[in-house]
């Protein structure tokens, strides 16, 4: 199975291309940069490392969110365009769950995180098991001093990994002190190879329907059903 | 030869346009006859809040951009293969609304090795107009919407000279904000134009011509005077005749519109005149440039209404002339908000 995968839900963008089920080549670049000049290059430089036509693609992968708007807007729409102009599946994957999949053969709680700004975070948990990994906590959008309280409160060691930029360093060893770590090295980054692998298991998708997940409401809609609830 | 050209002549393009609150999709054969025009309009979405959210609106993209590509190419009776490039808004406009179109295309042309072609909102705007007439140069064109008011001089195809733009507001943007004044839902512009049928130009708000000689517009000093006057009349504890407000407001913004397009017309010698954006769906506007235009030899053109708002035809008809040009974008084209036309 060949398969093309995407993640350009935050700062790093990871492309590769999975060919005859074999990771063939991956691309990664953790830079400021605007995905939306970057990623059709990108890809461009994945077909011609791997020899591949795009109407040779089986399946396209997406990390669908959360993280920046803007970035999980391109890699959506790149990702559904061209699996709908191909007509092949699609499948996609919480980019959270992408990253603590890093720590697939480990054996441990995985919490993978986005700065979501003002003291906010994206996350959710994840018990990692010698390749397998199960969600203990859905993906949410929540304040990190309340969400580290909570790990604190489960009494188990947690690895903490974040692709993000974040300010959370000295706050994860005051609240967790020895129970937590968070994961550096690059290991910490997304990896889009490993989301190609990953997909190929995985059940197709609604071209149509597929959307980012953003964990997160348009202010402006927030408002409006506030007033709604007020009004009623 | 002959065969050649007419085979170069009939190039079928695919465009998209989701550079505000629409998503859509056409297909263009030659620049000038449309095989299929599909738009999802988000209108009532934004109504709840009073106007376009960028955020809701660049969300509501994604949702349905394969199923106007899908659906416009089905009208069309085509598969992707049969066309020759994909055209798609690169600005200006809402940059995350804009991202989606751009990205959109660009994915789909790259899976079937086709050209993109990069096409200038406003250029779309004076190109609907060729789906219905071919155009005689040197022509003349006013643009007006909610974020444009724009005389634009052309000598020949794919060739824009900015001679007049508004130095503040856009004259829907001031149509907009006086509705919100008023008190009229959104979107305020064809609520206004209502209203106007039936008022009188009974509070004569200024005109703005600006010094002598200028093609500029500015309205915020009228959009001023009328919020003033509901103020005034408010404090006095006056009724306020909503209706003879529309049509004073709307009297004094059609004729700076039609006195300035007019002069502009007749200094620039030009053989066509091209009124184009969502403001040229407002009745008193079509009726008065016709009127003014009458006995001139200058030919008026005024888009059927569902060529003046946004549409993604008028992207594939502007892209037409970029594809004889061979003008394509590189993998890299991207989203500009604050793209300009010249
Ligand atoms: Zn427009």
């Amino acid at each position: 199975m060949n398969v093309l995968a995407i993640d350009t839900s935050n700062q790093p963008m990871s492309v590769s291309i999975i060919k005859e089920s074999t990771l063939a080549a991956e691309l990664t670049v953790n830079v400021k940069r605007n995905h939306s000049l970057q990623l059709m290059p990108a890809i461009d430089h994945l077909f011609n490392q791997t020899g591949l036509q795009p109407n040779q693609l089986d399946k396209i992968a997406i990390a669908a969110g959360p993280g920046s708007y803007t970035g999980l807007r391109i890699g959506m729409t790149t990702a559904k365009t061209m699996a709908w102009g191909l007509n092949i599946p699609i499948v996609s994957l919480s980019s959270l769950e992408l990253l603590a999949s890093n720590l697939l053969y480990d054996s441990c709680l995985v919490s993978p995180f986005f700065d979501a700004r003002r003291g906010n975070v994206y996350t959710g948990l994840y018990r990692v098991h010698h390749g397998d990994i199960d969600q203990v906590e859905p993906d949410q959008n929540i304040d990190m001093t309340s969400w580290l309280e909570y790990l604190k409160s489960l009494g188990e060691y947690v690895k903490l990994i974040s692709s993000t930029e974040h300010g959370f360093q000295s706050m994860v060893s005051e609240k967790l002190g020895d129970q937590g770590i968070l994961v550096g090295h690059s290991l910490q980054l997304p990896r889009a190879g490993l989301l190609g692998s990953l997909a190929i298991n995985k059940e197709d998708e609604d071209v149509h329907g597929l959307k980012p997940n953003y964990h997160r409401l348009v202010e402006a809609e927030a408002k409006w059903m506030e007033q709604q609830q007020k009004d009623s | 030869m002959g065969e050649i050209m007419s085979s170069e002549q009939n190039e079928i393009i695919l465009a998209i346009e989701t550079s505000c609150d629409e998503t859509a999709a056409a297909v263009v054969k030659g620049g000038k006859k449309l095989l299929s025009n599909v738009v999802a309009t988000q209108m009532d979405i934004h109504k709840k809040f009073g106007g376009v959210v960028p955020e809701v609106a660049s969300r509501h993209h994604i949702e349905q951009i394969t199923m106007v590509i899908e659906q416009a190419l089905d009208e069309a009776g085509m598969t992707i293969n049969e066309v020759d490039a994909v055209a798609v808004t690169e600005g200006p406009g809402l940059v995350g609304a804009l991202l989606v179109g751009v990205n959109a295309a660009k994915a789909l042309a790259y899976a079937h090795h086709k050209p993109v072609i990069g096409v200038h909102h406003i250029a779309g705007h004076i190109y609907a107009n060729r789906l219905e007439k071919d155009f005689e140069f040197p022509l003349m064109s006013l643009v007006v919407s909610g974020g444009h008011t724009e005389l634009i001089y052309m000598e020949q195809h794919g060739e824009y000279e900015v001679i007049g733009e508004t130095r503040d507001d856009a004259a829907g943007e001031a149509y907009d904000k006086v509705a919100k004044a008023l008190g009229l839902p959104y979107p305020g512009g064809p609520e206004i134009d209502r209203l106007a049928q039936i008022g009188k130009d009974t509070y004569q708000f200024p005109r703005s011509y600006l010094e002598e000689g200028s093609y500029d517009f500015s309205f915020s000093g009228l959009k001023t005077a009328v919020i003033n006057k509901l103020h005034h009349l408010k404090q006095k504890g006056a009724e306020v005749d909503t209706e003879n407000i529309a049509t004073s407001f709307q009297a004094s913004v059609i004729d700076v519109l039609v006195d300035k397009t007019y002069q502009a017309a007749i200094d620039y010698g030009v053989k066509q005149l091209i009124i184009a954006g969502g403001v040229s769906a407002n009745r008193t506007l079509r009726d008065r440039m016709s009127e003014r235009f009458k006995d001139t030899n200058i030919d008026l053109m005024i888009p059927p209404l569902y060529l003046c708002t946004d549409n993604a035809a008028m992207i594939g008809a502007a892209a037409s002339v970029e594809y004889h040009k061979q003008n394509f974008a590189s993998l890299n084209l991207n989203a500009n908000p604050g793209l300009t036309i010249e």
